[in-house]
């Protein structure tokens, strides 16, 4: 049987885009952990802590867990990812969107105690835009998947 | 594909693109206009972000376009591969600085949206940092193409490059999902959207109008390197005599 050569080339480019996205999911899984923007607080419990190195830590700040200390520019913080938490302390000027049950990730370091100081803080927002009324009927069931 | 075929004549092709140009073009900024308009003063401010939520108007077609236009550049080299039609490498050549200027455009609007909401211009994260890989990608791509062009090349190895670098649309779309990321997850789905209806609208409206807008300047741009290719071979066979 003869192959026509338009055939014999549709089917290698495609073979040839199958090989390339193969690649790119290998090298992606492979990447799977090391190119996460932040350690969620599950990520290190009961885990050996990465210390020492500047890390990130994400998640929801608790419902009530924000204490403001008396020098006005430290705070102190909860982040939980539903499954586990990690207290946190900021000294700085916190993002307008930082508030409980608001997404937080924080940069900074572990403490040999499983507390997390940070030097940054960066606010992580959903992907749910609404307005101002109607936030107050939907927002308050707010979950800690993201 | 016999209707595909007709559409390869470039005689026949221009006999339609000339007056689609202007059409798709003008359609598309009228559009456009509009929805960036209403984005502005017709819909409600954020809950949490208040008014710096607007500029989604511009970013998601920014973004939408960014893609779109390498995924016209990598069907095009794939026809192009298989089929070998001329037209088809114009095609994707054409696609090529419309898609990296508006690659660049959600860049810089992400850029300047992230500053007020997240509180950084810039973060190494999984979406931002494939975005920005797309755009060098489509640098690359133009200058490839561009070098092939002058030296006379087939357009093979621009169109292989178009096919291969496909590999980082998923990347994009998923990234969000794969990995932890400071960028929120998907707002629009195929299953419906996340971004409350009185907001949603006018995306509507820049969404085509910044998509018809696109398809007029591809046309354009076509139009031109038939034109470029046209004066060449004149010139040689002139030069031939």
């Amino acid at each position: 049987m003869m192959v026509k050569p338009k055939h014999q080339r549709l089917v290698l480019a495609l073979l040839g885009v199958a090989a390339v996205v193969g690649a790119g999911l290998l090298a992606l899984s492979a990447l799977q952990d090391q190119a996460a923007f932040f350690y969620a607080p599950a990520d290190v419990k009961g885990q050996e802590l990465p210390l020492g190195r500047a890390v990130r830590l994400g998640g929801m700040v608790a419902g009530g867990s924000i204490q403001r200390a008396a020098d006005g520019v430290t705070v102190h913080f909860t982040v939980t990812d539903g499954k586990a938490t990690v207290p946190v302390s900021f000294r700085g000027v916190t993002p307008d969107l930082f508030k409980e049950g608001s997404g937080v990730v924080a940069e900074g370091k572990f403490n040999p105690d499983g507390s997390f100081t940070a030097d940054n803080l960066l606010a992580k927002h959903d992907e749910r835009y609404m307005p101002p009324q109607m936030a107050g009927k939907m927002y308050k069931t707010d979950s800690l998947k993201q | 594909m016999p209707a595909l075929h007709a559409f390869a004549n470039p005689a026949r092709f221009l006999k339609i693109a000339r007056p689609l140009t202007p059409v798709l073009f003008w359609a598309g900024v009228v559009l456009a206009a509009f929805g960036a308009f209403a984005g502005l003063t017709l819909t409600p401010p954020d809950y949490l972000q208040k008014e710096s939520v607007r500029i989604l108007y511009i970013h998601v077609p920014a973004a939408w376009l960014g893609m779109a236009g390498w995924s016209g550049i990598a069907l095009s080299s794939l026809v192009y591969l298989v089929w070998r039609h001329p037209l088809a490498a114009i095609a994707a050549r054409a696609c090529a600085p419309a898609g990296a200027v508006f690659a660049a455009i959600c860049l810089i609007t992400g850029s300047i949206w992230g500053r007020p909401t997240w509180g950084t211009w810039w973060e190494w994260d999984g979406r931002l940092t494939s975005m920005l890989l797309l755009f060098f990608v489509y640098l690359a791509y133009i200058a490839l193409a561009r070098a092939d062009a002058d030296r006379g090349g087939d357009g093979r190895v621009p169109a292989l490059f178009g096919v291969a670098g496909s590999v980082l649309l998923p990347v994009i779309r998923y990234s969000v999902v794969w990995w932890n990321t400071l960028h929120q997850g998907q707002s629009i789905g195929l299953t419906g959207s996340k971004i409350d209806g009185s907001m949603l609208w006018p995306l509507g409206f820049t969404g085509i109008g910044f998509t018809l807008f696109f398809a007029g300047v591809v046309l354009m741009r076509m139009r031109a390197l038939l034109a470029q290719q046209k004066v060449e071979a004149r010139m040689k066979r002139m030069a031939a005599r």
